[in-house]
């Protein structure tokens, strides 16, 4: 091989991995990202059923119900309501009137299927999407804001 | 007092770091060896400053001093000792102040281990690593001061966060950070080699050793992390895609493609301009993944703090470094010599391939990581880019570069004979196969890709050993085969260990993935369950009172056939201060590797909620990244880095056995 073929076989097998890389990701961005969605956004009825949400709002008081391992709650954004049921250990500071992120899917019977349930880190944190969806719907407590900063 | 004493001597380090970024440059530049060597003896006076900074924070700390105001958010008098230690850095500013310490902790092992290279290197280097340092000290000083007291000392303290309280998170900061500011010497000795524009063999020499501590530490700090995550968080995995610890994995990955692209260099002069490029990346990264998990752009439980000066702060340091250490690259890569050639198929052409999807790799990563940051900056749409993304797209380029790893270390360099290899590699092949064909018939109806995941952990494996085999003649007479095992140099060995430990991860990440047997359920006390094996029975609840919490402990005896194999007790914790309860999960180890996992839910009707894993060859995970970072700390021994490099040489370097990486 030339020094010129020898310099042409690199570039192209880089010039490869790079095309690889770059259809891998668009693909992957095309199909396997997770929109965020608030109760409100799902009651306007623009998502489509089978698509992969994360839904965001607090767990809405008295609505946690569970039989077996099986959680039925709702989360609430103050507006609208979303019901949802989910298999499984729910996290340590899952509560009542405290925010929640539910990964998943919205069934044809309306009801958000969750494969994850997400929570607060402790008790002062609330994860960003769920408190600027309040802040949106109006719902945002001061005081809570106050308190969101700290999370260590 | 000693609180002050603290403040003061972290603004006497940043005056003498700001001495050390002027002066040994100003001297390279002028030529005046007298301002050079003022370099060694500031870095370690800057050190020397640091260092009693860091221990009054310590002092405060273990003396429970709440008129501090960072003790009294994160400490509390009844709290364990060790976690009043590990509490120092288990915040914001205690971790930022950790991390200068490192930086100088580095820039001191440098000045002094670097007596014997080229004075106007060392100062240079020393001066680049004190504009980082500069950059740092001026950040914890303006905008995170530990230091800080509250005018009403408070009686009490607020408790560090229940879930930082624990063994593993005591020492993983430390190891990440000494691997993300390790990489900060490569970057120094990066830019040094561009501010002089002359770059030879010999700088990759001496850029290696610190190249290499830097990733053992991050390997080890990422591998602990990771299991402190599988069994502290109770939900049973151990890699989750977070963007923290992606953050951590894009370092890793960029140092990885530079640890190898630096032997091409060493040993043949070439890939010179692209190393260059590597380490500043390797570092920006390091310093992206600071800026991500420090700027409160992420919420995760690393993020500490969510103040957006510290933010903006830390982006302009990013941007600062990033930004000029890329624009000098531009100005001046085109300067630098171009090495040697070599054909497609070599040992160099196997580690430009190693490069290529590394770095494809971390490219990867690093879009899934920003892009929804950067989407809600422009659209404020709000997406979330978790593991079905990277399972698709750093996946498939692991794939071939995990394929080619066993044939690289046997390609000689500048022109190798795939065939020799072939030959070479043919047993290993065929056991490979033959271990998939099995793994296939065991495992019927399993998952698909199983069955070749379990071939290629056997490739990798085998791979590296096949490869130490043929360099000693192990299969010819055994005295021959010893005596070139003692001769072969420490790098050699510590290749091999760093690609076995890649075959026993995939091993544990496969057999994980695939078998893992997982049932959640309500249990009262009394019942038995069967998962795989074994059966577990809830015998009884009880509550316990520790030092600083209440807690729920379930009872569970575990037999296989009949008989008692194990008790677990997974429990639930309440901790008092800050009424925040956690999940303290029981495992149990069987066959070596395999680990049964219990973590505990919420008590109802009666019961209580349990999950219950099985986890097959779980431990290879980690065990596979001790693996390999022991092949790098054996590689750190080699005689060549021990001893120093010897004045460069075209001739020396040609006559030294053709020793792998």
């Amino acid at each position: 091989m030339t020094r010129k073929q020898k310099r042409l076989t690199l570039i192209g097998l880089a010039g490869l991995v790079l095309a690889t890389a770059v259809a891998l990701v668009l693909f992957a961005l095309d199909d396997k990202i997770t929109f965020f969605t608030s109760p409100s956004d799902l009651a306007q009825g623009t998502v489509k059923p089978g698509m992969r949400l994360r839904l965001g709002g607090l767990v809405e008081e008295g609505s946690v119900k569970r039989e077996n391992a099986t959680v039925h709650f709702r989360v609430t954004d103050g507006a609208n309501a979303v019901a949802v049921t989910y298999t499984g250990i729910l996290p340590d500071l899952f509560r009542e009137g405290q925010g929640t992120v539910a990964e998943g899917k919205v069934g044809t019977d309306g009801v958000f299927v969750a494969d994850s349930v997400l929570a607060k880190h402790d008790e002062k944190y609330m994860p960003k999407e769920v408190a600027d969806a309040l802040k949106q719907s109006g719902h945002w407590q001061e005081e809570a804001a106050k308190a969101t900063p700290k999370t260590n | 007092m000693i609180v002050e004493v603290g403040h003061y001597a972290l603004v006497l380090a940043l005056a003498l770091a700001l001495v050390q970024s002027v002066l040994p440059i100003w001297g390279v530049k002028a030529a005046d060896a007298r301002l050079m060597a003022v370099a060694r003896p500031v870095a370690w006076g800057q050190f020397g400053f640091v260092a009693i900074s860091f221990a009054a924070l310590t002092w405060a700390h273990v003396a429970s001093d709440f008129s501090v105001a960072n003790v009294f958010e994160n400490s509390h008098s009844q709290k364990p000792m060790i976690y009043k230690i590990s509490g120092v850095w288990g915040n914001h500013e205690g971790s930022m102040l950790l991390w200068v310490s490192i930086l100088a902790l580095f820039g001191a092992m440098v000045a002094w281990f670097g007596r014997n290279l080229p004075k106007t290197l060392l100062a240079a280097v020393l001066g680049v690593q004190a504009w980082v340092a500069v950059a740092f000290y001026l950040f914890v000083l303006l905008t995170s001061n530990p230091f800080a007291r509250i005018l009403r000392a408070p009686m009490e303290g607020r408790d560090l966060n229940p879930i930082l309280q624990d063994p593993g998170l005591a020492i993983h900061p430390p190891l990440l950070y000494l691997g993300y500011v390790g990489f900060s010497i490569a970057f120094s000795f990066a830019v040094a080699a561009l501010i002089e524009g002359r770059i030879d063999a010999a700088w990759a020499r001496w850029v290696r050793p610190w190249t290499l501590a830097a990733w053992v530490f991050l390997t080890l700090g990422i591998a602990m992390g990771s299991y402190w995550a599988y069994y502290e968080l109770g939900w049973g995995g151990w890699w989750f895609w977070d963007p923290v610890e992606n953050a951590s994995l894009m370092p890793w990955l960029a140092g990885t493609a530079l640890l190898h692209s630096s032997i091409v260099m060493e040993k043949r002069d070439a890939l010179k301009v692209w190393t260059i490029l590597l380490a500043i990346l390797t570092f920006s990264l390091s310093l992206l993944g600071t800026f991500l998990v420090r700027s409160g752009v992420l919420t995760s439980v690393h993020a500490f703090a969510t103040d957006p000066a510290r933010g903006v702060f830390i982006l302009g340091i990013l941007v600062l470094f990033v930004g000029g250490s890329l624009t000098l690259f531009a100005a001046r890569a085109g300067a630098l010599t171009k090495g040697g050639l070599f054909a497609p198929i070599s040992r160099e052409g196997a580690l430009v391939f190693n490069n290529l999807f590394l770095t494809a790799a971390c490219a990867a990563v690093f879009i899934g990581t920003l892009y929804p940051l950067l989407l809600e900056a422009t659209t404020g749409g709000k997406i979330s880019v978790g593991a079905p993304f990277f399972e698709m797209t750093f996946g498939p380029l692991m794939v071939p570069l995990l394929l080619v790893m066993p044939i690289g270390p046997f390609l000689a360099w500048k022109r190798g004979d795939l065939l020799a290899v072939a030959q070479r590699l043919a047993v290993v092949f065929v056991v490979a196969i033959l271990g998939t064909i099995a793994t296939w018939w065991a495992t019927r109806g399993g998952p698909i890709l199983a069955p070749f995941g379990i071939g290629l952990g056997l490739w990798l494996s085998l791979g590296a050993l096949a490869e130490i085999a043929f360099r000693i003649k192990l299969f010819s007479e055994p005295s021959v085969a010893f005596r070139r095992a003692v001769g072969l140099p420490r790098s050699a060995w510590g290749a091999m260990l760093g690609h076995l430990g890649v075959g026993l991860l995939i091993f544990g990440v496969v057999a994980e993935g695939a078998w893992k047997v997982e049932h959640v359920l309500v249990m009262k006390p009394g019942e038995t369950v069967q998962v795989a094996r074994f059966d577990l029975t809830l015998t009884e609840e009880k509550t316990i009172v520790g030092p600083n919490y209440d807690a729920t402990v379930a009872h569970f005896v575990v037999r296989e056939k009949g008989r008692e194999v194990a008790v677990l007790e997974p429990a639930k914790r309440n901790y008092r201060t800050r009424k925040m309860p956690t999940t303290e999960t029981a495992i149990a180890t069987f066959d070596g590797f395999s680990q049964l996992y219990l973590a505990m839910g919420e008590s109802q009707g009666g019961g209580v909620a349990m999950r219950i894993y099985w986890k097959p060859m779980v431990l290879l995970i980690w065990l596979g990244c001790l693996v390999m970072a022991i092949g790098g700390a054996v590689s750190l021994t080699d005689r060549r880095l021990r001893i120093g490099a010897p004045k460069p040489s075209r001739v020396a370097s040609a006559a030294l056995p053709a020793a792998a990486e």
